[in-house]
This record gives C-alpha cells, structure tokens and sequence, in this order.
C-alpha cells in the first residue's frame, strides 16, 4: 500500500492583476501570483524558504481599496482584488525604498538584480545627499530613542567597520540592510539558535549579538544559515572575503556540484562551489526537502580534510 | 546556568517579581532530583511575556541591566540571550550601560518647547553635567526625553530613581518642573499618594453638567472604590449583566461609538468580531499607551478614575468573551500605573473582578503592563509584541486582532477613553448617545490644549465644537497674542492655520479639512514660537521613535529630519523647492508603504508646515 | 525492523506529528539538519521528550527530559510498557490484528513497576507515568533513538524494547507515526542496504535463508555465494584473538581508533599476517597496514549513492580530481579482482547502480535520472512509476490478512546493568558522545577550523568536581579497568553528580577508547562504549595503578 499524502485540493480565487484576470489556489500570496504571472517583483527581504517578515517593502503593490500599499510578499490573494504593481503609486515607492536603502548602505555586493531594480525605477541615492564618513559613531551602544542630530549636509549611513572576530564568518554590516533574513535562520525558521536578534530601534536597529559581543562568546554555532541567506554580502564565509580582498574570487570560474554531505546520516545536500579544484564554498539547495537551504558547521565547513590530506594530516 | 556574573541583588530582583526558581535547571540550587529530571518546552516558552517585568525590576532596583541580570533572567525565563538584548536595546527606559543610579527625563518635545523646556535642560546641564552622564559626582545624570504626557504644565519631568541605600526605587513626574522642584523631589524621595487631582477646567466654575467623561474627575477619590461607587460607578456593568453580552454589542452599535485612537474604527464591530471568533481563549485589552506628542487625556483619566476604566475593561471582556483583561499603560506614567493596580485589587476584593464578578458567574481578571519607553508601543500589534516580552515592532496587518491578536489569540483593543465612552453608552443607552454630538461623530470628545494658550488643560466638548470653542473655553492665546498655527491631532496630526477656526472639531469635519482629529491634540502657537524648530522637534521624534522595521520609515525619518536641518540651517540643496519635492517624495513613500501608522504619519506633520509655509528658510535654525 | 533494516518514518513527518520521545540521542549536535525538522514539529505543537543520561542540548527543548542511569533503557521501557497495559491503554485493535505475544510479553514487563523503574533508574516515577500515558494516548508518535541505545551491551534487547513500545500502541506505519533510528554516518544505512552486512546480500535478502535471492545473485554474477553468514566487527576481532582471521582488507574505517578498548584492538590488527586498507588518509590502522590503497573521497571525488536515515537514495557527485595516485573504490575493486584472477571490467557507478536495481527489487524503481530529477528516493521503490515509500510497515493496519502479511512479534527483553560495573574502585560511570562540530575520531573534522572546538576534556558535574576538589582546565588521570588516560576537567552542568562524559574525537590527543570495554552486543556486534566505570586521579596523588599505553600517536 502505498499512501501519499499531498496538500488537499485547495479553491481557486479570482482576482486582477494589471487588468489580467488570475486564478491562483486559496492562500496564495501576491508575490506567488506575480510570479505565476510572469510579473518580476522586486524582493530583499523575502526568500521562500523562511517566513515572510515583509520589511523591504520593495515588493509593494497597490491594492484598489486599500489606504496604503500592501506587501506582495505576505498579503494573500482574496476573491476579487484589483492589484496594479506598476501603479506610479508602486513606482515611487519602490523607487524610495531603494534609494533609502542606496543611500544609506553598500550595496556593491547585492545580487546584480537590484542594479536592474535600481535602473527600472529611476532610484537615484545621489538625491539624498553625498554619504557621511563614519563619525565614530558606535552603532553598538546606541542608546534607543537618541540620536546625534547632524547637519543634514550628508546622508547618515551605517558604515562601520568590518567585524572579524572567528575564523568562519565576517560581518561587515555597512552591507546591512537589515532584512531580518539572517535572524530568522538563526531563529525559529531554521536553527532555533538566536545567536543573533535586531536590537536597537530606528535608524539605529542593527543585528546583534548580546551586548554586542564577539561571535565566539555568543550561542553561535557556526552552522551558515545565515550567511547562506543574506542577500548583500553583509555575512561572508572568511574564505571568501579573503579570496575577494585578495582579488582572487572568480564566480566564473566556479563550478557548483550538488553531492551529500560526508558526515551524519541525515543526508543533507551540499553544493560545492569550485574554482581551480578547490572547494572555496559550500551551499545547500534552497529547493530540496532534507535541508531547506540549511547546514551544520560540518556541513558548511567541514570540508577542508579532502583538500588537506597530508601524511602528518 | 546563570552565570557567575549575577550578584545577589540581581537575583534577588529578579526573584522578587518572579518568585523563587522552581528548579536547578532555572536558577536555583541543584538538588538530587534535578540530575533525573527537568521541565521546560512549552512551559518553558510561554514564561517569556515576564520578560519586561523582570527588566523593570532589574532597571528599579540596579539603575541598568547588567550583563550579568540579563543572564539571570535569561535563565530563569529560558530566553536566548540575543533575543533578551533585543528586547532591552529597544525601550527607552531601559539601560545597557551602567548609569547614574537617579535619571531625570527632561520632556523637551513641542507642548514643553512653549514652556521653556530648552531653557531647563541648559540649567540641568549646568548643574548635572552632559545629559547621560554616570552621575559621578552625586548619583543623578538627566537626559532629553520625548513628551511625558504633562503638556497642560509642562516643562515636565520624570524622576527615575533606583533603590538607593536601603530605599525602595520609586518613579515620579514633576510638572511643572523646575530645578528647584526637581532638587525638592529628589530630596523628599519616594512621594506618597498625590491629593485627588485638579478639577478640569471646564468644572471649575461648578459647571459639571457638560461633563461626561470627565464628570468624576477631580471629585472622586482615586483609591477609593466606594467613592467611584458613590459617583455612580458600576452601574454600567450592572446595565452590561441585564443586557447580556449580545445586548451590550447592540447598544454600542445603537450608540454609533467609535474609537478615539485616531482610526475612528465602529467599537461595535471590533467587538462583534472578536465574541464571534470560535477560537479560545479571547483577551480584552485597554490601550493605556497613550503617547502622542501634546496628548495627555488618557493619563488623566486612569490617574484620576482608574475604577471607570477597570468597569469599562470589565464590560469589553464581558461582552466579547474574554476571562483575562490586559491594561498597558506607558512607563512614563508611574502614578496611573500604581492607580490602576490598586483599583484591580480593591475591585478583586469586593468582587467585581476575579472567577464571579458581581456574583453573575463569570470570570474577569486584570493585568497591568507597564512599558518600557518606546512611542510604537501605542501602536495595537506593537503593544502585543510588548506585552508579550518582545520587542514592539508592529505586526503586519491582516491579520487583524480579531483573529490573531495578543498571544496569537482573538483579541479586543481599544484606548481608554473610548472604553470610558462604553460607560456612557451603557447609562444613556445607545440611542440617546447617537443622539448626542453630530450625525457623523457621537458623544463627546477630549481635547488635549496646551501650548501657548491662557488656561492648558484637558476639555470635554460634544462632538461639533469648533475649533474656536475649544480655544476660547481655554482662554485664548496666552498674553493676547496673535495664533500663528494650531498642531491638530498630535506629531502625527498637522497644522492649520488661523483661517481654520470655525472648523468643527468632528470626523467628518477634520476630514474634509484634510487634518485628523487624531489623539485629540489641539497644540496651540503664537506668533512667538520658532516653528522650524518645532518642524524639527517633529521630525527627531519620529526619527527616535521609529522601530526601524521597515525601509520607509527606518530611512526616512532620517533623511525627514536631515532635509529640515538643510533647510533650516540655509544649506539646501539645490533651491527649497527641490528639497521640498524631496520631501514630498519621502512623505509618498512613508505613507505608502510603511507597515504602520507611525510611518505613514511621520510627515504629516511636516509637509502640513511646509504648505502652510511654517518653515523658515536659511540661518532660522535653533533647537538642539 | 519486521524485516528490512531502516528507519520507517520520514523527516517530513516528524513535523506533523503529536509527540516526539528523542531516546539516547542528541540530534541537536549530532544531526543537526534533522533537528531542524524536529523543531518545526515542536513548533507546530509537538510535545517533545527526551531520555538521556545528560541534559543535552537537545533535551534542553524537551517538554520532560527523563534523565536515566547510564544503561537502565530497558527498566524505563517495560515500566512504560507496563503501566501502559496497567491503564488500559493498549491500542487493542492493532495489537490484535498486527502483532504477536502479547500475553509473553505482558507476563515478561509485570514485575517492572513505576517504583521499581524509580529505583533503576533514578527517573521519578510520576514522570515515567506521564510519558507511559502521552505516549500511548498521541494520535501520532515518532519514536528517535541513537547510539544511546545502540552502544551498549545489549543494544539489540534496547532497541526492541522500543519496537514493543510502538507495537503496544500502534505507533508504526502510519503517516506521522514510527520508528527513527538516526544514522551516524552518511552511508551506514546504504552499507546495510548493500548487503555490508555478515548475513545479508544487497537489498536485505538474508545470505542463510532467502535461497531464491541468492540463486538470482549468482546467476548474475556467474559464481557461487558463501551460504554461511559471516562475521560483524567485533566478531571479526573476536576470530582474530582467536587466530582464525589472518588477513584483513579494511575500506574506510579506522579501528584502530575507533575501537572499544583500543589497547587490544591495536594489539590484534599488529598481529595480523596481512592487512590491507584502503582508505582516503593514512589512518592510524593505514599506519599498520602492509598495503595502503590510497582512494577518493566518495562524496567530492566520487560517482554514486547514498541512503540517509530516512531511507533516501542520493546521489553523491564527483566535484574535485582527486590527489596524487587516489583512485575511485570501484576502480581500485575492479582491478583488485583482475589480479586475483577475475575480469570486472571497468564500469561506471551507474552501471553498478543498475546492476544492483536489477538485483534488489526494493531498488527496482531507483534511476539515476530519477534520483536527479526528484533529489533521491526513499525505498522500497520497485519500479519507475513508484514514487518511493514515505514510511514503512502501513501493511500492518491493512484489514486484509493477506495484504497484512505476516505479524509483529513482541519480543520480551529483561534489563541487564552495563557490563562494567560500578565499584568503590571505579565509582563514576563515564559516558561518551558527539559535539557539534567534531566527527567520530575526527579523521574528517579534525581539519577545519571551528571556533567551537576546544581540546578533549573529561567532564564531570559541577558537584563532583567539588567533591574531589577540581577546577576547570586541571589536569586528572582517568582510569578505567582497562586502562588509563590523562585529560584537563571540564566543569558540565548537563552532568549530575556520578556522571561523567567524554568523546571519541581526539584519539591523538586523548585516547577515551583505552578506557571503553568491549563487552558486546552478541547480535549486532555493537561495544558498550556508552557505560564505563572508572575513578578520576589527581596528577600528583596519582599511582600508576594501570600502566599508561603507549601514547596513540607514536
């Protein structure tokens, strides 16, 4: 006997979507319309393997009769609901959040999409101003609720110097556009770990361990989830930054082979990232069941001992 | 394990509000069963909304939370330590770094700047030294702080005050505050049970028959609930017990009652949806987090009637199904919290709350929660994420906190003084309360007058005064000066001009005006007031206030205030119209697509200044 | 288990079912990635409990953590079993209909009542009580175990004891509902599907009595197959004490290290005529070896499969060229059996794979395109239309008898006390497990940086580190009755008093096997490397009562 046990059959809901009528399954979320559609949605926060927190507000959409745009990401489509996502309402917003966010982070390691995104909406950072110089500053210890008031002549950013602090990770969170994706793999979608958490309020908000303190005296235990789901190179393996500051990190010569790992028996696939027959990363398919994208410290970084077989080993 | 950091006064605070630790796995003593035996899991998870509670009795009793406190509770109550950190960082009231044992929160926000607020904060540092000191020399350090809810008598303060060489930490305002009357606090200490409070200034020439929501206030002693009893108090319930549940939902719906917050939201409906919902169990929840720049009536209501609002928070369980009651009350408010706790206790002892209230068979109880200083508290899924222990960062919306609100249950919110209207509903009937004020705005409204008028204060008026009534019942600019603008609705209200009088102070009147009657804020300015500045004092409050979810207002409540400072200070870029169409853009976006309403409001404020030509261009600059 | 050797549930599962008993396994640290499933079924409402000497990061999420004595698994499982039947809460119909010797078995857990579990266990009665009912009264139930109850003397007896529990409530072959042996290795479960078992030929057919299984096997292979089963590990070295077994051909393992009593282990693979290993390191056996046949990482140098613990076939992929004179084990066995006269000829991994479909009808359905295109398959999967099974034994709940097949038997299993009994002498019990970031004898995750590794330690409970007047970091001899090493203390709250821990991760440095004893399991062949009695000497008190070994890494 065999018995499967698929989603039960779900309604279908009819809505508009830029004056074409869709049919998607009952609990469908906009940003899933839109992409059956064909319709490319702007996304930094969102990613399908963790649960939406709908904070970019990059992929807002305009909903006929509703004050405000909604996110695409975590709103559901409902029977009858007109949406435009190419409204001159969504235009400028999108616009705004991306020169928000270009304005006050790096964003020279973000996918090559939000360049796209950047061009399509006509977000132009310059607008808000040259980029302040970090003034010293300490993101870490900022009190809730203060702030020292500039002179508005730069835009504020939160560049701030580069966390080194293991032999696994760096952190360099002037990439930061505090997405939350990396708490929430650290969190309950994934590790359960909570090494990290946002803490702070405002502008000010920043991912954090307690009190701020080194990566080895946290709960971290090195598993990469986060890493694997930061979308603008603010979590790097060490390796990698280091081949990148070095200038020899080359993703095109890099081949990417999904094996499974050679540790416990749970069977987690790895995708080994390969250039010049070393391994320089490993990742984990998003798409595939067993692990979701996740590792363990073996996983991720145990892979060393096939490239280090010396006698003394 | 807690660590070896804590110390004995640590734990002994964190164990005075949490009780002794049941085992060795929650940081207590290891005994022979521990070794074989241990519980946690769920139970374990669901002791996490006595996070804040734990960090208040640390904050009280240390001055700051140490690494070694947040250990302590992090053990007792089985929370990551990162995430315990999140939570602290987040409230104002709360402090990572050690400091002076004694804070002086000086209110330096719009209603204290008309009342010389500057001018105290430059003697506090003449005389305590830079704001957030260590208190090196006598134990007491000041800082700025956003509006503390005093603004009829501001310059106001809030004395913060941990325990001290034996004395019991205590918390208190002084308004208005001066030096010398914040020297005479510190040195008298703890204060005791304030007199019952001020008359509204509509009642003081006995002429109380107007007054509905404010009718006891000032003339029913706080503490007592015999007083209240006197006053009239508890009949309301006894009205919801006749009409039963369903009844009490009709009345609302018969009265036309709708929430005070600002959204103008049917309470009938609210209601109606959460006693629907299947799920168990419901909660019932007061919004006492008022926190609204100029606004101060809720305050007022739970200082000087705390049993109205534990009969209307009695009533809303009543009739939406909810056994447990939840009153969050902002930090800032130490009197109305202390009110508010001996109301729940004196009305458990007689009955009136607890597993059969009134003796009718149902149960009701209450908590107090007591913020932590953070103005997004105020926001309804945000003060759940509070009350809850976590940080409060609003929730998206829907769902609604009628299918999943506090806890993740159906849950009924509204502020106090829409609560207190459920009272009058109840007394009049629902029928004569729609009878009352206009067609589109029924019953009463508080107002919140302060800033440069004669007589600041709190008005009571039906719904249909305009805004003229309103400044001459507070006796008009002060001096006889010339009205340059009144703030309508609070920070995240707007300004209107003098041609604006005769508007009717309803709904339907603030809407087509394009203004909001918001928190009921009317913040009056003479022609004496630097506005840029107070454009300004906006602006860093949002900026401050923001939680920093999402892009919109994370960011642009700091390009906001850096554009204002541009042009404030003569250093536009480009002309003042393109800053200005800058800040239209940022203003669109803000009100687009923040997740909630403090985004979307944070530059109505000032893009109402900028079209009403209320910010001065170049060299006009002053504030901090 | 009724059969077939494999766990019977999938990961999904885990994450839609009721109640979740984690039994002698700290998969937070041990199998992370299934921990993750785990936690997601917590989250949506799972209770979970977990029985584990230690308070491992694991039981740290449990609901009840049951902190039993070292060994006393089968005092808490009849107690459960029986007060189970004493409550009236035996899922009759299953029983009825499914399984066998009940009455035998009843009769056998009479005697283990709450008080005397208590006793055996240290475990308070009331809290075996509420497992016994939760688990009995969940709609569905995923019973986990690991090595804690695999590493013993009596791991076979352990492991039924477990089996009887889910037959007792019919916790087997439903969706969300099963039994979830962990694997510690990524292959071990495709070892065993292999056939790398003394007594089984690939696909589970038994070597003695499955004659037509074994007919097919040689006629494919055009040679007759050995009709005796033959020796697990510990038998083998067991023969070669014995001086039956003089020769050894030793594929990616690493006895030498890996071995209870390590001393004796060492001893015999010296012994030996010839030893061959094959292996992608000169190991510590390698460093024995006659021949070393240098090879390839199977899971980066390599074609071929996997089966993980959820019975998923894999695929592993050749990513890097391999080292130096390394060659791929199909190779290096090819050319093996050229020179003892046999022509292999050279095939891919795939073309051994389909010989292997062709042969195991449980693998019937298994194509490398299907393994590619829908990222593995579970087994049984006997032909290309199957979609690979997500849990096993569903036939036991089928009304047809002849559908249903044949029974479950209970099978009554009487507790016995770890071998290596506790003395005034020896009065700690030492236990041995994983960290996160290490692997068995750390011949793999020795070679990454980690900032969570520290060195080897001996840990013990704050309290007895006390009581003999320890500090963190200092350095102790810890001896057992088979030897002794030294190693720095480790103060470890998740101990209790009596309870000490250690791992196998850093033989170089800290050699625990010397201490382990290899009592063993007859059936499995599995050591006690989870119950060792020993006493813990200060440096300078310490006499060499036995004397050191010679240090591992000579």
């Amino acid at each position: 006997m065999s018995v499967r046990f698929a989603d039960l059959p779900r309604r279908l809901v009819s809505l508009t979507i830029d004056g074409r009528a869709v049919r998607v399954p009952e609990g469908t979320t906009l940003l899933e319309a839109c992409r059956q559609e064909g319709i490319d949605t702007p996304t930094l926060c969102y990613v399908e393997t963790l649960t939406p927190v709908n904070v970019c507000r990059v992929c807002v959409v305009e909903v006929e009769g509703a004050r405000a745009l909604v996110p695409a990401c975590s709103r559901r489509a409902e029977a009858g609901m007109v949406v435009h996502t190419d409204s001159e309402r969504v235009r400028l917003s999108r616009r705004m959040v991306l020169e928000l966010l270009a304005s006050s982070v790096d964003l020279s390691l973000a996918a090559p999409e939000v360049r796209a995104w950047m061009q399509r909406y006509g977000a132009d950072a310059s607008r808000m101003g040259p980029a302040a110089a970090p003034d010293g500053h300490h993101r870490d210890q900022a009190h809730p609720g203060h702030h020292r008031v500039g002179d508005g002549a730069r835009a504020e950013t939160v560049a701030q110097p580069v966390k080194v602090d293991n032999e696994n990770y760096v952190r360099d969170y002037s990439r930061c556009i505090l997405c939350y994706k990396c708490v929430g793999a650290c969190g309950t979608d994934a590790q359960n770990t909570f090494a990290i958490a946002v803490a702070g309020r405002g502008f000010e908000a920043r991912i954090s361990t307690e009190h701020a303190v080194p990566l080895p005296d946290s709960a971290c235990v090195y598993c990469g989830n986060c890493i694997a789901v930061c979308p603008t190179g603010a979590l790097m393996f060490r390796s990698e930054h280091e081949m990148r500051q070095a200038g020899t990190w080359d993703e095109s010569r890099q081949t990417v082979t999904t094996t499974i790992c050679p540790y416990c028996g749970v069977g987690c696939n790895l995708e080994l990232h390969v250039q010049d027959n070393t391994i320089v990363k490993v990742t984990s398919p998003l798409d595939h069941d067993v692990t979701r994208g996740n590792l363990c410290v073996k996983g991720r970084f145990g892979f060393e001992f096939v490239q280090r077989r010396t006698r003394e080993g | 394990m807690a660590s070896g950091r804590t110390t004995a006064a640590e734990r002994a605070a964190v164990d005075a509000v949490l009780g002794p630790p049941s085992s060795g796995w929650t940081g207590g003593g290891r005994d022979r069963l521990d070794g074989h035996v241990a519980f946690g899991g769920r139970s374990a998870r669901e002791r996490r909304r006595w996070l804040l509670p734990a960090l208040h009795a640390v904050q009280d009793r240390l001055g700051w939370i140490s690494p070694g406190a947040l250990d302590y509770i992090c053990t007792r109550l089985t929370i990551p330590p990162a995430e315990a950190y999140a939570v602290v960082s987040f409230y104002a009231l709360f402090a990572t770094e050690p400091q002076a044992p004694v804070v002086v929160h000086l209110c330096d926000d719009i209603a204290c700047r008309c009342q010389g607020a500057e001018a105290l904060c430059a003697a506090a540092e003449a005389r305590f030294g830079p704001a957030g000191g260590t208190g090196a020399g006598d134990g007491i350090t000041w800082v700025r702080s956003p509006c503390l809810g005093q603004c009829e008598r501001g310059p106001a303060a809030l004395i913060q005050s941990a325990a001290q060489a034996g004395a019991a930490p205590w918390s208190a305002a002084v308004a208005p505050a001066t030096l010398e009357g914040i020297a005479a606090g510190l040195a008298a200490g703890a204060p005791g049970p304030p007199p019952v409070g001020p008359l509204p200034p509509q009642a003081v020439d006995g002429a109380t028959d107007r007054l509905r929501l404010l009718r006891r206030t000032g003339r029913v002693d706080p503490g007592q609930l015999d007083s209240y009893r006197a006053h009239g108090g508890y009949q309301a319930l006894r009205r919801a017990i006749e009409l039963g549940p369903q009844g009490v939902i009709q009345e609302l719906k018969a009265s036309g009652l709708v929430g005070r917050g600002g959204a103008a939201f049917p309470t009938a409906v609210k209601w109606e949806a959460v006693a629907a919902n299947p799920v168990r169990p419901h909660y019932a929840v007061c919004n006492g987090d008022e926190s609204e720049p100029g606004t101060f009536k809720d305050r007022v209501l739970m200082e000087q009637d705390p049993f109205a609002v534990v009969e209307a928070l009695t009533i809303m369980g009543f009739a939406c199904g909810a056994e447990q009651g939840h009153c969050y009350v902002r930090g800032e408010y130490p009197l109305a919290i202390a009110r508010l706790r001996h109301a729940i206790d004196r009305a458990r002892d007689r009955g009136l709350l607890g597993s059969d209230v009134m003796g009718h068979g149902f149960r009701f109880d209450i908590e107090v929660h007591r913020g932590a200083g953070a103005y997004i508290a105020g926001e309804e899924t945000a003060l759940f994420n509070s009350a809850e222990g976590k940080r409060a960062e609003p929730r998206n919306k829907p769902p609604f906190p009628a299918q999943a609100g506090l806890f993740g249950q159906p849950t009924v919110i509204n502020n106090v003084e829409t609560l207190l209207n459920v009272l009058e509903v109840l007394e009049q009937g629902g029928a004569a309360y729609a009878a009352t004020g206009t067609p589109g705005s029924a019953g009463t409204r508080l107002f919140c007058v302060s800033g440069c008028v004669d007589r600041p204060g709190l008005y009571e008026f039906e719904f249909g005064a305009t805004l003229r009534q309103v400044l001459d019942a507070a006796g008009g600019v002060r001096a006889g000066r010339p009205l340059r603008t009144v703030l309508l609705g609070g920070a995240a209200g707007s300004f209107v001009g003098p041609d604006q009088l005769d508007l009717p102070l309803t709904f339907e009147g603030a809407r087509a005006a394009g203004a909001t009657l918001g928190s009921g804020v009317v913040m009056v300015f003479d022609d004496g007031v630097d506005l840029t500045d107070i454009v300004r004092r906006i602006a860093r409050f949002f900026r401050d206030e923001s939680c920093g979810q999402c892009v919109p207002c994370r960011v642009g409540t700091v390009r906001q205030e850096e554009l204002l400072t541009r042009i404030a200070t003569g250093r536009a870029r480009g002309s003042t119209a393109d800053e200005l169409a800058l800040l239209t853009d940022l203003g669109a976006a803000m009100r687009d697509a923040s997740i909630c309403g403090l985004g979307q409001t944070a530059s109505t404020a000032v893009e109402s200044a900028a079209r009403l030509g209320l910010i001065a261009t170049g060299g006009g600059g002053g504030g901090s | 288990m009724f059969g077939a050797g494999g766990g019977t549930s999938s990961y999904q599962e885990i994450e839609d079912t009721d109640l979740i008993i984690l039994w002698g396994s700290n998969a937070r640290e041990a199998h992370p990635i299934f921990f993750h499933h785990l936690l997601q079924g917590v989250r949506r409402g799972a209770r979970l409990y977990a029985v584990d000497p230690r308070r491992t990061t694991s039981a740290q999420w449990a609901d009840v953590w049951l902190g039993l004595d070292v060994g006393s698994d089968i005092a808490l499982a009849n107690a459960i079993g029986r007060e189970i039947i004493d409550a009236g809460l035996v899922n009759e119909a299953f029983v009825q209909r499914a399984t066998t010797g009940l009455a035998a078995y009843a009769a056998a857990v009479e005697p283990y009542t709450l008080e005397r579990a208590e006793g055996d266990t240290g475990v308070p009665a009331s809290v075996i009580r509420e497992l016994a009912h939760a688990y009995a009264r969940a709609d569905r139930a995923q019973l986990c175990w690991t090595l804690g109850i695999t590493e013993h003397h009596n791991a076979t007896d352990n492991v039924l004891a477990l089996i009887n529990l889910s037959l007792l409530t019919g916790h087997v072959g439903r969706y969300g509902s099963g039994l979830v042996p962990l694997r510690g290795q990524n292959n071990v479960q495709g070892g065993g599907d292999m056939g790398a078992l003394p007594n089984k030929l690939p696909g589970f057919h038994d070597v003695e009595t499955d004659l037509p299984a074994r007919a097919r096997f040689e006629a494919r292979w055009g040679a007759p197959l050995p009709p005796k089963r033959g020796w697990h590990l510990s038998g083998m070295f067991e023969a070669m004490e014995r001086g039956e077994l003089r020769t050894l051909y030793v594929l990616g393992e690493n006895p030498a290290q890996s071995e209870a009593d390590q001393t004796k282990a060492i001893r015999l693979l010296s012994g030996l005529d010839h030893l061959v290993v094959q292996d992608i390191f000169l190991t510590r056996t390698g460093e024995l070896a006659d021949v070393v046949l240098p090879a390839t990482a199977t899971w980066a140098e390599a074609e071929g499969t996997v089966t993980s613990s959820e019975r998923r076939v894999q695929r592993v992929r050749r990513a890097l060229t391999p080292p130096g004179q390394a060659r791929d084990d199909i190779a290096i066995l090819c050319e093996l059996a050229r020179r003892l006269g046999h022509e292999f000829g050279e095939p891919t991994a795939q073309e051994v794979w389909d010989e292997l479909r062709a042969l195991s009808p449980m693998h019937g359905g298994m194509s490398y395109a299907r393994l590619e295109a829908l990222g593995g398959l579970r087994w049984p999967c006997p032909d290309e239309s199957h979609p690979g099974e997500l849990f096993l034994h569903a036939r036991l709940w089928e009304a047809d008898p002849q559908r249903r097949g044949p029974a479950a038997p209970f099978t009554p299993v009487e507790f016995a006390p770890p071998v290596d009994a506790l003395s005034e002498d020896f009065p700690i019990r030492l236990t041995t497990g994983r960290r996160l970031d290490s692997f068995n004898t750390g011949v793999q995750s020795g070679r990454f940086s980690s900032p969570l590794r520290r060195p080897e330690t001996l840990n013990l409970a704050p309290e007895d580190a006390d009581r003999f007047g320890l500090e963190e970091g200092e350095r102790v001899r810890v001896c057992s009755r088979r030897g002794a090493v030294e190693a720095p203390v480790h103060l470890d709250a998740s101990l209790r008093p009596g309870l000490a821990f250690m791992t196998l991760h850093f033989p170089d440095q800290v050699a625990t096997n010397v201490l382990t004893i290899d009592a063993t399991d007859p059936k499995s062949g599995t050591a006690e490397f989870k119950a060792t009695a020993i006493r813990v000497e200060t440096l300078a008190l310490a006499a060499p009562a036995v004397p050191l070994p010679e240090k591992a890494s000579a």
